[in-house]
């Protein structure tokens, strides 16, 4: 590559003596305040840093495009898996989830971590049905996730309802704020329907923060129920009336045991979701929610009234946020509008859209990826957001159409699929 | 003798802006029978359809449909998806609209939504795999089967819609279409494109559906051999006013036809097709 090595000298020079003209007046002088007053004294050194820092900083990223491009031709883009191959694979990571907990490496801290990746596994699977499936571009996901989580807090603090009775109303009360949205947003499509919802996401989260008598505003609200298996406390002392998990078994109270049922009820949870969105796939509505994505005016053609169907995209991906929600509060014990920023939305989205937009798998890759491994690396936590975003530019080059983005068909001639 | 009318058009007027793309139509189409609906480019076909399937709402006229039954609906009040389902008129589209990333048969199914939906009690009783709906499916399947075998495509049933070729696409439009059992179908330009062969094989196709299946057809189209072959009668457009209807031959000797399509004799020629 002898031959393109001047140009590359040669656009970094250029782009050096650029930031050399632009510091000049920007760090090349500085106003000195003296006695005498105001004089004007010289700076040259920082001049030649920036100009310098500009020189290496251009060279990195030429080369390191020059890299991309050569690595992104040599990057083998494997073969859709053939069908059997992702249903052995989803039971193997179903079968793996299952023994997570007991196995000899899994301590406390990787239970706890496994717990946080399923919380975004199973919004991610929410928001699939959504933006994946639908097609409906959905920036502010994240409101029925607080919905879901208030929902559960003052529910179970206000009337001292358990955990299983919060749940599904918790799911309603998000379904149905899915549904007050969807109504304004019915005639919006692509960029302007992501803005409506990332402007409605960030109401939902204004709200939250300022309506104090109800929400306790920023301070948000603490000391939510924990929750019980079958009225089998995970207390180290049981309240009143109640029988605590360990006795009931014969154990030695741990605390581990509520960590592992935590990360039980969300693998539950979470596994009913992605059933549910296997099944519904296969229905009228799931399959409408396909054709509606491909094209609507082919749908009205066909007499299938987008209303509806919009609407109960977005009120089952919401009703699954808001299940999401309340188990959120119960695992915390403490919810704020902190943990319901659009910065949460933008996670979620970017899991569906690496995934492969419509994946199930996909989805569970992309959040191992994007949710577990910065979890794992804490340590380099100046690191994190360097890491997340080249790992991002990395994979929309080599898979631009996310992780795993074939499909398979929902029936087949013949034999069910 | 003409057959009982299944859609009559009066006074239809449809503007944009100040342009008038139908001014004053009014034709009717019988049951069970081929109407072509032949102009020059931008002579208002495909928007005389758009108004008919609920696509535009029309400023002036009415749209009638009659049904076997003897009840009638004003279409141009309805919604696009209500005509399709109550009045059950079936379209397709000069450029194609297939749901590409989805299977052949697929597109099929979901054609057939209203009968499945209703079957599985809104999803509901498909969620709990109850026998009714399965049995429902296993129909929608038989009627798509059904209609792969008349359009030649059953060996494409598992394939991606929009990976087939290009005629077969138009003959899969026409199936899905068909796979919502409508009383009225309407295509347009549906042999745009097809070579000869395949061009042939589709007026057998339409012809097909016209004696088995009772039905009317409503046909735009360009390809005067088409025209004049299956259709029964002909209505002609031009700038959005009727200026001639009747049978084939008596529209192939009508000079107002003649100088639509071939340009007032001091005007220079217009892009025709009507040599047929
Ligand atoms: N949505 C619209 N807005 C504005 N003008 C329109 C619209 N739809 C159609 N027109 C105009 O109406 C006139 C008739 O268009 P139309 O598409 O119905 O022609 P056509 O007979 O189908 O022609 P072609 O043979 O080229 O398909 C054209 O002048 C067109 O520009
Ligand atoms: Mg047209």
């Amino acid at each position: 590559m002898e031959d393109s090595s001047p140009p590359l000298i040669r656009s970094a020079a250029l782009a050096a003596l650029l930031a050399a003209l632009l510091a000049l007046p920007l760090l090349g002088v500085r106003l000195v305040d003296s006695a005498n007053g105001l004089s004007l004294s010289g700076r040259p050194e920082l001049v030649a840093w920036a100009a310098g820092g500009v020189f290496c900083g251009r060279l990195i990223i030429d080369l390191f495009r020059r890299w991309i491009r050569d690595f992104s031709i040599r990057l083998p883009v494997p073969p859709p898996p053939p069908e059997w191959t992702r249903f052995g694979v989803g039971w193997a990571l179903a079968l793996f989830a299952l023994v997570l907990p007991f196995l000899p490496f899994a301590d406390r801290n990787l239970v706890d971590k496994a717990t946080m990746v399923l919380i975004y596994i199973m919004l991610g699977w929410g928001l699939n049905i959504v933006v994946g499936l639908a097609g409906l571009l959905d920036l502010g996901f994240v409101a029925f996730y607080a919905v879901g989580a208030y929902s559960y807090a003052l529910l179970s603090m206000t009337f001292g309802l358990s955990f299983w009775v919060c749940l599904p109303l918790a799911g309603l009360f998000a379904a149905a704020f899915g549904l007050a949205l969807g109504f304004p947003v019915l005639r919006l499509r692509g960029d302007y329907l992501a803005i409506v919802t990332l402007g409605f996401g960030e109401i939902i989260r204004i709200v939250l923060q300022n309506w104090q008598d109800l929400t306790g505003g920023p301070i948000g609200i603490s000391g939510i129920e924990r929750p019980s298996l079958f009225g089998l406390s995970f207390k180290a002392v049981p309240p009143e009336g109640q029988t605590g998990f360990a006795e009931f078994f014969g154990l030695n109270y741990s605390a581990d045991h509520r960590v592992i049922f935590l990360y039980f009820l969300i693998l539950a949870l979470a596994l009913a979701t992605n059933l549910f969105t296997l099944r519904i796939r296969r229905l009228p509505v799931g399959r409408a929610w396909e054709a509606l994505r491909e094209d609507e005016i082919a749908c009205r053609s066909l007499g299938i009234n987008p209303t509806t169907i919009k609407l109960s995209a977005f009120a089952l991906g919401a009703m699954f946020a808001g299940f999401a929600g309340s188990f959120f509060a119960t695992r915390q014990g403490f919810i704020s509008p902190e943990s319901f920023t659009f910065i949460e939305s933008a996670m979620i989205l970017a899991i569906v859209v690496l995934g492969g937009m419509g994946s199930q798998i996909g989805i569970v890759l992309a959040a191992l990826l994007l949710v577990g491994l910065p979890e794992w690396f804490r340590d380099l936590q100046m690191y994190r957001m360097l890491a997340f975003g080249a790992a991002m530019v990395l994979i929309m080059l080599w898979k631009p159409s996310g992780l795993l983005s074939s499909r398979s068909p929902t029936i087949r001639l013949g034999g069910r699929a | 003798m003409r057959p009982p009318p299944l859609l009559d058009v009066h006074g239809l007027t449809m503007r944009f802006g100040g342009l008038s793309a139908i001014s004053d139509l009014s034709f009717s189409a019988g049951q069970g029978e081929i109407t072509a609906v032949i102009g020059p480019n931008g002579a208002g076909k495909t928007t005389l359809f758009n108004c008919i399937t609920g696509f535009y709402r029309p400023q002036v006229g009415r749209l009638v449909l009659h049904h076997p039954d003897g009840s009638a609906l004003g279409l141009e009040t309805l919604a696009d998806h209500v005509i399709a389902r109550k009045a059950r008129v079936a379209r397709t589209f000069q450029n194609i609209r297939l749901f590409p990333r989805m299977s052949v048969l697929e597109n099929l199914i979901v054609a057939q939504h209203r009968v499945l939906m209703a079957a599985s009690a809104f999803s509901l009783a498909g969620l709990l795999g109850l026998g009714r709906y399965r049995r429902a499916e296993h129909a929608a399947i038989d009627l798509a089967r059904h209609w792969l075998d008349r359009t030649s495509l059953t060996s494409f049933a598992d394939t991606e819609a929009g990976s087939l070729p290009y005629g077969h696409q138009r003959r899969l439009e026409i199936a899905r279409a068909m796979c919502t059992r409508p009383l009225l179908l309407c295509l347009d330009e549906p042999a745009a494109g097809l070579n000869p062969r395949e061009s042939g094989e589709l007026n057998q196709l339409l012809r097909g559906i016209r004696d088995e299946e009772g039905i009317g057809l409503l046909l735009i189209e360009h390809d005067m051999s088409v025209v004049m072959g299956i259709s029964d009668r002909v209505v002609v457009l031009d700038h959005g006013n009727l200026i001639a209807e009747g049978s084939p031959a008596e529209v192939r000797g009508n000079p107002a036809v003649i100088r639509a399509y071939l340009g007032e004799p001091d005007e220079p020629a217009v892009v025709t097709g009507a040599e047929g």
